[in-house]
């Protein structure tokens, strides 16, 4: 087969970006263990190392930049290294988001773990690291019929977004005096709440890759078809 | 998609069946996203081919090609070596006349008209539908010579008049300021560059409203090569014109439509932008994306 050399680069760049995705799956639960046991210690170490990621991201994207200069690639493989491209900043962002909200605990003290809020924070951010997951194999195995599954559980995040927000306007109008932690937690779920949108956006560019349409299941919008027919 | 049923493939990747007992469908007017964006009018249809066969001798070269052209674009043929693009472009201008043992059946037809009736002039069908080659092929007379040799043999004896044709000729094939002080000089002196664009602008100088290009570039340089691509970019306003290119990035800069052809068929044509993003065809993809071929 013509482009050997070319096809071990796109696989290349595949498996460089899935180890990308390892790497922020494992920055989400301890983001999660953060969260449930109060270790101070351990939401620094996380908010103090984001530029690990970073550093992927930039190494990915030059790949990606080297690949279009000297291959010049159409169609399919035009897809897989655009869709890379727009995946690597989603997949920076979710890991800029763990960061963010260990910082939260860390400069503001930590959550109470047992208080309701927490729970349902921690709850949600399980089901954003399984969309993300989901998001990472689906890209990996080029399965739309994953990608589009993903929509249906932002859903559930954004359901339980509200009912958080709920929750800690509830408990402000309760007791004020704890206004400041309260909006801590408004900040967290809505950090949680975008990352159930970077999994999302990551989907969408796994329909683009395969079917070459770019739909926007963060709105509910009408999905292509999933045939599947272009290059590996 | 199986050619052998007679669907003529449109511009814009709808599939039309072609009916034997029918007119071959001139008025039908395409709408066509093209490289340059959606076109807002209707496309007339310049060039259509109705079910065309074409034999060298026992070999088969085109099998069942049903396609229409549209006026004022540039199309472009692309598919490996053997497929069958360049003898398409030759049947436009009867070409493969001057092929021993060589066959069409089916039709092919400019602006309606049937051009292998009886009836046909040849010399005027080349004078409409000009034709520049691979190889720059100037004549080993002036510059000057080169761009009236047509005009002459078709009665222009005006000095005048030709004067005139050669500094618009040479000005559309963006040649006029490299060789305005020169025009006396031997066109061998010219670059490979400056000749193919003397081609160019001889071909320009019987006045045709077709020009067919067989791979123009592909022995030029670099530079070259984008002078006489943006030179088909200004062509498009007046000509149709039709490219077979090898360079899948060439036909993907300047072709509004491009047509896969494969071991004599047609196997996609359609807008150039759905082309080179998502063609609807596995072998297109594996073609263009340096598969195979």
């Amino acid at each position: 087969m013509a482009r050997k050399y070319f096809d071990q680069e796109l696989k290349s760049l595949t498996k460089k970006i899935t180890e990308m995705g390892d790497a922020i799956q494992s920055r989400i639960e301890l983001t999660i263990q953060t969260l449930r046991t109060g270790n101070v210690e351990l939401a620094r170490k996380v908010a103090g190392s984001d530029s690990v990621i970073d550093r992927m991201e930039h190494e990915n994207e030059k790949l990606c930049m080297n690949l279009i200069a000297s291959q010049q690639p159409i169609a399919g493989d035009l897809r897989i290294i655009a869709a890379s491209l727009k995946i690597l900043t989603d997949m920076e962002r979710e890991a800029d988001q763990c960061a963010d909200i260990c910082e939260i605990l860390v400069t503001s003290g930590m959550a109470d773990s047992q208080r309701l809020p927490v729970n349902h924070i921690v709850n949600t951010l399980e089901t954003v690291q399984d969309m993300f997951s989901s998001a990472m194999d689906s890209y990996l195995s080029r399965d739309v019929q994953q990608a589009r599954r993903i929509c249906m559980a932002d859903d559930a995040v954004d359901a339980a977004f509200g009912k958080v927000v709920l929750e800690v306007s509830s408990a402000i109008a309760h007791n004020p005096e704890q206004v400041m932690h309260d909006v801590d937690l408004l900040f967290m779920i809505k950090y949680v709440e975008r990352m159930g949108d970077h999994a999302t956006n990551i989907a969408e560019w796994v329909i683009y890759l395969v079917t070459g349409e770019h739909p926007d299941l963060n709105d509910g919008e009408e999905m292509p078809a999933a045939g599947y027919k272009g290059s590996d | 998609m199986n050619l052998q049923t007679k669907i003529a493939v449109r511009p814009d990747g709808s599939q039309t069946p072609v009916h034997q007992d029918l007119p071959f469908q001139q008025d039908q007017e395409a709408k066509i996203q093209t490289a340059y964006g959606k076109l807002s009018g209707k496309e007339k249809i310049k060039i259509g081919m109705q079910n065309l066969d074409l034999y060298y001798g026992d070999f088969q070269a085109l099998k069942g090609i049903n396609m229409e052209i549209p006026e004022n674009r540039v199309t472009a043929f692309i598919g490996p070596s053997g497929c069958g693009k360049s003898t398409c472009l030759k049947t436009l201008n009867r070409m493969n006349d001057l092929v021993e043992n060589c066959r069409i059946t089916g039709k092919v037809t400019i602006d309606g008209e049937d051009i292998y009736a009886p009836r046909t002039d040849v010399t005027l069908l080349r004078k409409r539908a000009g034709m520049v080659f691979q190889k720059a092929n100037p004549f080993p007379m002036s510059i000057y010579d080169n761009v009236t040799y047509g005009p002459k043999i078709h009665g222009v004896k005006n000095k005048a008049k030709l004067d005139e044709i050669v500094e618009t000729s040479l000005q559309a094939a963006a040649l006029w300021d490299e060789v305005k002080d020169r025009l006396k000089k031997s066109a061998l002196s010219l670059s490979g560059g400056q000749q193919q664009r003397l081609c160019i602008a001889r071909t320009l100088a019987v006045k045709p409203d077709i020009l067919l290009m067989d791979e123009p570039t592909s022995a030029l340089d670099p530079i070259s090569t984008l002078k006489i691509e943006d030179l088909m970019g200004d062509l498009r306003k007046e000509y149709t014109v039709i490219i077979v290119t090898h360079n899948m990035q060439q036909a993907a800069r300047i072709a509004d439509n491009t047509a896969f052809f494969l071991l004599g068929q047609l196997v996609e044509y359609t807008n150039t932008t759905d082309m080179f993003n998502n063609p609807a065809d596995e072998r297109t993809e594996r073609y263009i994306t340096g598969r195979f071929g």
